[in-house]
């Protein structure tokens, strides 16, 4: 399939003895001038680059309390060397968390810290494991700064929280400040600046795919279920990732919301203008990009006059939404106060079925035996409800309430310990396809224990990223495409409507006749 | 009063004075610097109580390191209480009379020299046995570790093998406290003792030592989980926030 090895799935995941230089290389496609000056950036490698990175690097240990203290506090204990899913997958030695991180300390040690500055002046800065910056140290940040998912696993077993996702955002900035920036996400966050989401589909194609979407529903169910673009005057703004407009599984997930909606006789809207949860600001670490992409939601919110701000089912985007919307361009005091502000579409789903809103018949999904794939950014970025770890429990009882077979994978591959998907952070990209596949062994590897052990048939999953690295890579693994599968499709599909109801209970009433 | 002494005690007051104001600026400038999102490693608390119990439990139990890896939370914790047994300890040579729950904890505290030797033993035979941790390691990283068993061995040794005079370190030490400087006892062990432990009060604020008060730094760790409850923003991002246009 590819000119590199997919990993063995074993009986359990193995820890590698570390290797060198296995994922050595030039990193993901460059961006182009265009790419890089609409979001900011200088086109191409800027002359002064030693000094201009030198300074950035200074300048964002100033503004970052967590990146300073990360670069300082780390013991070199080495508990975070084998939770990386890049490592387990590549066996890289620079893919372990620490190591990824002293890329960019032994860089911090050598200009900023005055042990560095005192050493440097003997030669022996090699002591303390310090670096002067070269070319080829800017290289190897852009290849391995773009082998991090930024999926936070390695924080949450660091003994001081230290955060691999906050070094290779940083690492990512100061990579795009001097003209080296990653085509993929920079050429991403233009489109959005464009056209208002990350496909670039410009409002009549939006509008059409959703009309086409309403007719397929209608076909399928007999229900005229709408999804309403630029509506004035409704109750809810829908921001959803723009892959839940076309790709699969995606759309079977924004069906899902569409009529979980309808059923419960809720108000809601898209926008053209917000066409995007996702943001990918966060992604190359910059607040004034990813405030940027954000001022759209809110420019959304007050133009439509919308009382509630809903996301759909996005990793990345929920933390922004959850964690960072607010800062970045709150506050939402013009929103209905008896909200959070924003929600998830999970939340809102979870609520309506604790209260009995919607008519659900699990055994629709019986045909399935399902797992669920807690994405790192929901799991260890974000929350869901009021209790901490409700972004843990209520996807669970969601797909409980609308699947009769679920069971989850091992304890130390789910939760707050979920491996990533291996195509987080900014490398959902095939320029990048080896280290994607590579990382997904761990998911991979939980996933083919509960499919032996329990007979799972599909796994669910609630963030586009996720949903299309599975779809991508499962197949390396023996395992198809088709075993992905959206979390409110789940609920979209076990949803029971009043003209099925009548059809039902129509037949019911033949049988009864025939009966007579 | 004789050279070594004052060169002693002029090392000791320097050493001192580094670490506090070494420390001292690291703590002021992690607290000045702005955490401008919230990045807590979920799931968090959601009160200010709740993250005080989190880093209780942090700082005294090591809770994530024992979720990491049960050989370095062992050695680790190992190491770091007893390092307080023994620093408590130590504290009699600073005060006279003896506060009664320093008494109490000295037979504890002797046995807890041996502890803290134990634990870093086990900590450097990973880094030179585990591959991916001895990947990690810089010279630095062998040499605090070596730094501080010197200082645990030669304690010991002070105790066990060759006792040393503790009145006169103790009259040393008072005098030191005092600013009335004291003859310094010319026993080697003790010299070599308290010249290894300058040199870690001197290294302090400039090496991975800074752990200790980054942690309570560490935004993953001290954030309040209640980003959408109360709008969370840092002064230079607020400036940003007068360009924006709605
Ligand atoms: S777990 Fe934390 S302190 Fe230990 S090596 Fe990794 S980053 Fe450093
Ligand atoms: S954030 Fe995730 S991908 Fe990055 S180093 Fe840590 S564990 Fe690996």
């Amino acid at each position: 399939m590819a000119d590199f090895e997919t990993p063995e799935l074993k009986d359990y995941i193995e820890v590698p003895l570390p290797q060198i230089g296995v994922m050595e290389g030039s990193g993901p496609f460059k961006a182009k001038p265009d790419h890089q000056e609409a979001l900011g950036f200088p086109g191409e490698l800027i002359d002064d680059w030693e000094n201009v990175a030198i300074n950035k690097l200074a300048d964002l240990t100033n503004r970052y309390r967590g990146l300073r203290v990360f670069l300082d506090a780390c013991v070199k204990c080495g508990a975070c060397t084998d939770k990386c899913h890049y490592y387990l997958g590549t066996a890289d030695a620079k893919n372990m968390p620490v190591a990824r991180q002293d890329l960019l300390r032994s860089v911090y040690r050598y200009y900023h810290t005055p042990a560095g500055k005192f050493l440097k002046k003997f030669g022996m800065e090699k002591l303390i494991g310090a670096r002067k910056l070269t070319e080829d140290i800017i290289n190897e940040w852009y290849n391995y700064f773009h082998q991090c998912s930024q999926c936070r696993r390695c924080s949450v077993f660091c003994p001081y929280g230290i955060d691999t996702a906050e070094i290779s955002m940083a690492a990512r900035e100061v990579l795009d400040s001097i003209g080296v920036g990653q085509k993929y996400c920079n050429e991403i966050i233009g489109k959005v600046y464009k056209i208002g989401n990350n496909l670039g589909l410009p409002e009549p194609a939006l509008a059409d795919t959703l009309e086409g979407l309403e007719e397929e529903i209608e076909e399928d169910i007999g229900v005229a279920v709408k999804m309403p673009l630029d509506q004035k005057g409704k109750d809810i703004l829908l921001v959803t990732p723009s892959a839940d407009f076309f790709a699969e599984p995606h759309v079977d997930g924004l069906i899902g919301y569409a009529k979980v909606f309808h059923q419960a006789g809720l108000s809601w809207t898209l926008s053209s203008h917000a066409s995007e949860a996702g943001n990918f600001g966060m992604f190359i670490g910059s607040y004034e990009n990813m405030q940027r992409v954000s001022m759209r939601v809110r420019e959304a919110a007050i133009e439509l006059g919308v009382k509630r701000i809903v996301f759909g089912e996005c990793g990345h985007a929920w933390r922004v939404a959850y964690s960072f919307l607010n800062t970045l361009v709150g506050p939402f005091d013009f929103l209905d106060p008896n909200y959070p502000v924003p929600q998830h579409i999970l939340e809102v789903t979870h609520d309506l079925i604790q209260r009995g809103k919607l008519n659900i018949d699990a055994s629709q999904n019986d045909h399935m035996t399902l797992t669920f794939h807690d994405s790192c950014n929901v799991a260890r970025a974000t929350r869901m409800g009021p209790k901490p770890g409700g972004q843990m429990v209520i996807p669970r009882e969601v797909i409980k309430a609308v699947c009769n077979n679920y069971y989850d994978m091992p304890e130390d591959t789910i939760g707050e310990a979920t491996y990533c998907c291996g195509g987080g952070g900014g490398i959902l990209t095939d320029d990048l396809i080896e280290i994607r596949v590579k990382g997904a062994m761990p998911r991979m590897q939980a996933l083919k224990t509960v499919v032996e052990e329990n007979g799972v048939t599909h796994m669910a999953a609630i963030c586009a990223i996720c949903k299309s690295q599975f779809s991508k890579v499962i197949p390396y693994y023996g395992f198809t495409m088709d075993q992905i599968i959206s979390v409110h499709q789940l609920v979209g599909d076990a949803l029971v409507f009043e003209s099925e109801i009548s059809e039902s209970s129509n037949e019911s009433e033949e049988t009864e006749n025939e009966k007579e | 009063m004789s050279f070594l002494t004052i060169l002693f005690a002029t090392l000791f007051y320097f050493a001192t004075a580094v670490l506090l104001f070494g420390v001292g600026y690291k703590i002021w400038q992690y607290a000045i610097t702005p955490a401008p999102l919230k990045i807590p490693t979920m799931p968090a608390p959601i009160t200010k109580l709740g993250v005080v119990l989190r880093m209780t439990e942090e700082v005294v139990l090591f809770k994530s390191l024992f979720k990491s890896n049960k050989w370095i939370w062992i050695f680790g914790w190992m190491f770091h209480f007893a390092l307080l047994l023994v620093l408590l300890r130590h504290l009699r040579y600073f005060q006279e009379p003896v506060w009664w729950w320093v008494d109490l904890i000295q037979p504890v505290g002797m046995y807890a020299g041996f502890v803290l030797v134990i634990g870093l033993l086990g900590l450097i035979t990973r880094r030179i046995v585990v591959a991916r941790v001895r990947y990690i390691t810089s010279p630095s990283d062998h040499l605090m570790l070596i730094l501080i068993i010197s200082i645990g061995l030669t304690g010991l040794a002070m105790r066990y093998i060759l006792r040393t005079d503790i009145v006169s370190v103790k009259a040393f030490m008072l005098g030191l406290l005092y600013l009335d400087v004291q003859p310094i006892p010319t026993d080697w062990l003790f010299l070599t003792h308290i010249t290894l432990v300058i040199s870690l009060l001197l290294v302090f604020p400039f090496s991975k030592l800074l752990h200790a008060p980054g942690i309570f730094f560490s935004p993953t760790r001290n954030q309040v989980d209640n980003p959408r409850e109360k709008r969370h923003i840092a002064k230079w991002a607020a400036k940003l926030d007068a360009t924006r246009k709605s």
